[in-house]
């Protein structure tokens, strides 16, 4: 992706000067300097937790800050709201969207500014501009649809119509490409070089390396609240911004050592089921991951992956085929047989799946042996035992902050919610770890964690699959790659030989080259 | 971390907010004192020496609040769990009805008899709150539902056992037979003499008894842990292999078994007899509000509890000052529902409490 910049260095349009925003004891934001100019991409960078958003919310009128300055258009502002901030042309595109899901696009869009002509809404002038804008910008919607119908690309387009609608010359967009496939992104990639040829000027909150490097001509990097740099893009590596967001540096290579795999783990053969509605959503699926090696498992989201992971740990039942963990039969059985036959996963959605929020984190920990010695002896839970157990991960696996053991795990960070599943189920050193989406939302100090004990398990000479809509991860860890198209495979690459393109094209049916 | 201070650490809990809705509660009463033209003051003057006037009321206050202690476990510990319990007013129904026949029909020593009552109504009550799970998890009938048709199907099947003629009192008006002395909890004649209420009982005990155990139960056992898991997220339970059905079944079988062992002191203990119902006796529900108030913990149940059994007291002798005994109901309403927005003074407080250590 080539980037054209369009920004004029001579007209500053936001400046923020020593920010500094607390909670409480928290201090969210300290001393933090940002300049965006007419025309700019600037990016935040920083981990999860870091305090960009708060940042922006202060720009937003959301939050008050405690102390520092905010001018914009060169003059000082005191923010009391959203509205406020609207009016002075600033504008955010939230990252989970706010629409109302049975109202049409321009409904959406012009909702709370709407044209009227006497007491009634003017929808066709509504409509009309709608359309202006869209072409204006290209961005392609259709103005009469419901948002229910349409996609979430579309919908964010909705969004950032929304905001230009009430004529914001500067763009917030948090985490924009979280929810997008890897098309919608160069879509918005497009979107933004549009926005800014036009004058306007974009902040984008992000912790996607790739994506600053594609689009963006400054950085601001934000690590524990603090400000680190701005930097002009175009200057720094990307490894030299991981390492300045993270405060260290940060390997991208996965280090993995040649290894002969050993014996058959895992082993499925046709296997056949049904998604919820009723439709074969496997047609005959095989599948074989032996001791000692990752098998990456590519594929768009919803070719048959979830319904997979679901049978292979005991939470959906297959129609026929068979599964076999080390010869033996293990074809629907219950999760817990599952998991007794040598099968551990790291969920793809770990709120739902992986943790209980409103338990403690040393209770999550021993989510799978709370019945077993030495966490309970004569069904009494051993809480000693179980708070030791909960300090020594901790410690192990870097869950921060530290001495949280008592704390529910929704009290964490993301990242560090994942840590605790990795360290339950790494611990657990089952034969086979399925991991599925295993870094999906964190950042790059998290994934690389969660990738070295992935790589680990396998030196190990444990089998481990890894199920990933990220072509990058699955990639960068396999010894074997098996593409997943409409619940069959479609072929197989060896790792070292892969190649994006192949990968895609074999993701998108196209048979193996 | 750092050491809390006990100021915030008041200002975290639950106690603080708990005793800021039951003062509103009795604002909120007074105002509708006044409406009616009966002072305040007179009225809770009443209220206040019916329970604290002489030690005595102390006893039948806790008397009043053995059932619904055990109404208000029931509830607790199915909230812990992830349900919710609208039926212990079924349970409490069939746990007293099956008391009665039991304490009327067996004649045996009172070291058998006892026991045999106590378990019979903990499983009628299990059963009974067991059924609507097995209807919840094989069909995917929804709990809420099935409890209140449960609640009724109990009242009408209590009065209708109640009628038949082996547990008919002839020419006893509308109530059962006595149960028989070996079935009775009263505490001994000299024990009730001393303490001045003819109704204490041994319920008082059991009630704490278990209040304590099942407060071991959900935080030190490998069942409560499971429960608990099941309660907060299904799903994650079901993946780290726990079986979430049976969970739900135990869970309801145990709440039930609460609510029968509420039934059950009423009758061994106060009333001696059944009578028969002619509205839903309330016990079950009220259970609901000692969780609530209790924040659905079983020692907190145990105060709450208290505390509504001496608000039943003194309020029954209310109409002496010419004051509805309603008004008791009046206050309870208004107590939860400042409970239920109690998240909004916690929030306020401790936004307050942190700007002044901002300002400092």
């Amino acid at each position: 992706m080539d980037h054209t910049s369009h920004i004029d260095e001579n007209t500053v349009v936001i400046q923020m000067k020593d920010i500094v925003k607390k909670f409480g004891d928290f201090t969210a934001n300290d001393h933090i300097n940002l300049t965006v100019h007419k025309g700019e991409v600037h990016a935040i960078l920083g981990e999860n937790g870091a305090g960009k958003s708060t940042l922006m919310n202060v720009l937003y009128g959301l939050y008050k800050p405690t102390s520092g300055q905010i001018f914009i258009d060169g003059q000082e502002v005191h923010l009391n709201g959203p509205r406020h901030a609207i009016e002075l042309g600033v504008g955010m595109v939230h990252q989970h969207f706010m629409l109302i899901q049975p109202f049409t696009v321009t409904d959406n869009i012009i909702l709370g500014v709407e044209p009227t002509r006497g007491i009634v809404v003017d929808e066709k002038t509504a409509r009309k501009r709608v359309i202006e804008l869209s072409e204006r910008y290209g961005m392609k919607v259709d103005p009469d649809a419901k948002i229910q119908d349409i996609s979430v690309g579309m919908q964010q387009r909705v969004e950032i119509l929304k905001v230009l609608y009430r004529g914001a010359k500067t763009l917030i967009l948090d985490e924009p490409t979280a929810s997008l496939t890897p098309q919608e992104i160069d879509e918005l990639m497009e979107i933004i070089r549009n926005l800014t040829g036009d004058g306007k000027s974009v902040i984008l909150i992000t912790h996607k390396l790739k994506e600053i490097k594609a689009c963006s001509d400054y950085c601001t990097i934000i690590r524990q609240g603090k400000y680190i740099d701005t930097v002009k893009v175009s200057d720094v590596s990307e490894s030299q911004l991981a390492s300045m967001m993270v405060g260290r540096n940060v390997s991208f290579t996965v280090d993995k050592p040649d290894k002969e795999p050993g014996k058959e783990v895992l082993e499925v053969k046709d296997l056949r089921a049904k998604d919820y509605r009723g439709a074969e959503i496997l047609k005959g699926l095989d599948l074989h991951v032996r001791a000692g090696e990752i098998v990456g498992l590519a594929g768009v989201d919803g070719n048959g992956q979830t319904e997979l992971v679901e049978i292979l740990t005991g939470l959906k039942k297959a129609e026929s085929g068979t599964i076999t963990m080390e010869g033996k039969d293990v074809f629907n059985r219950t999760p817990k047989e599952l998991f007794d036959a040598g099968i551990s996963c790291i969920p793809a959605d770990r709120q739902k799946n992986g943790l209980i929020l409103d338990f403690a984190v040393e209770d999550n920990l021993i989510l799978q042996h709370y019945n077993e010695e030495p966490y309970a002896k004569h069904d009494i839970l051993q809480r000693g035992v179980i708070r030791r157990h909960a300090t020594e991960l901790e410690e192990r696996f870097d869950i921060r902050p530290r001495h949280t053991e008592a704390h529910p795990a929704g009290t964490l960070s993301g990242g560090n919610q994942q840590k605790v599943i990795i360290a339950r189920e790494v611990t657990n050193d089952k034969e086979l770890l399925i991991a599925f989406n295993p870094t999906r939302g964190l950042d790059v100090g998290a994934i690389e964690f969660v990738h070295k004990y992935l790589v680990e398990q396998r030196n190990k000479g444990r089998a481990v699959l890894l199920v990933s809509f990220e072509l990058d991860e699955i990639i960068d860890l396999s010894d074997r790659i098996d593409v997943i198209f409409d619940g069959k495979i479609q072929g197989e690459i060896a790792g070292r030989d892969a190649d994006e393109k192949e990968l895609g094209f074999m993701m998108a049916g196209g048979a193996k080259q | 971390m750092k050491k809390k201070s006990i100021g915030r650490r008041i200002l975290e809990g639950n106690f603080l907010y708990t005793v800021i809705a039951i003062v509103i509660g009795f604002l909120i009463g007074a105002v509708f004192l006044e409406i009616a033209h009966i002072s305040p003051a007179v009225a809770y003057g009443k209220l206040a020496s019916s329970i604290f006037g002489k030690p005595k009321y102390w006893f039948y206050t806790l008397t009043y609040a053995e059932p619904i202690i055990l109404t208000g476990l029931s509830v607790a510990f199915s909230f812990r769990t992830g349900i919710f319990n609208i039926g212990a007013e079924g349970q409490y129904v069939v746990g007293a009805l099956t008391a009665t026949v039991l304490g009327i029909m067996l004649d045996v020593p009172a070291a058998i008899h006892i026991p045999i009552c106590l378990l019979g109504a903990a499983a009628a009550g299990f059963l009974w709150s067991y059924i609507v799970g097995l209807m919840k998890v094989k069909r995917g009938i929804h709990e809420v539902i099935s409890f209140i048709m449960f609640n009724w199907l109990a009242f009408y099947l209590s009065n209708y056992v109640v009628n038949l003629k082996v547990i008919h009192k002839e020419g006893g008006g509308e109530a059962s037979k006595d149960i028989l002395p070996s079935a009775s909890i009263l505490f001994p004649q000299s024990v009730r003499t001393a303490t001045g209420c003819t109704a204490f009982n041994w319920g008082i005990v059991l009630a704490i008894g278990l209040a304590i155990l099942l407060w071991v139960i959900i935080e030190r056992t490998t069942l409560g842990y499971r429960l608990k898991a099941v309660g907060f997220n299904r799903s994650a339970a079901k993946a780290a292999g726990i079986n979430a059905d049976r969970s739900v079944l135990q869970a309801l079988g145990i709440s039930g078994a609460m609510a029968g062992l509420g039934g059950a002191v009423q009758i061994l203990g106060m009333g001696g007899r059944l009578a028969q119902y002619a509205t839903q006796e309330g016990f079950g529900f009220e259970g609901i509000t000692v969780a609530l108030i209790g924040a659905s913990s079983p020692i907190g149940c145990i105060i709450s509890g208290i505390f509504y059994g001496a608000m039943k007291y003194g309020g029954s002798k209310l109409t002496m000052v010419k004051a509805p005994a309603e008004i008791v109901d009046i206050i309870m309403g208004c107590v939860i529902i400042v409970i239920g927005i109690s998240q909004v003074f916690k929030r306020l407080f401790l936004g307050l409490a942190s700007k002044k250590r901002a300002a400092a």
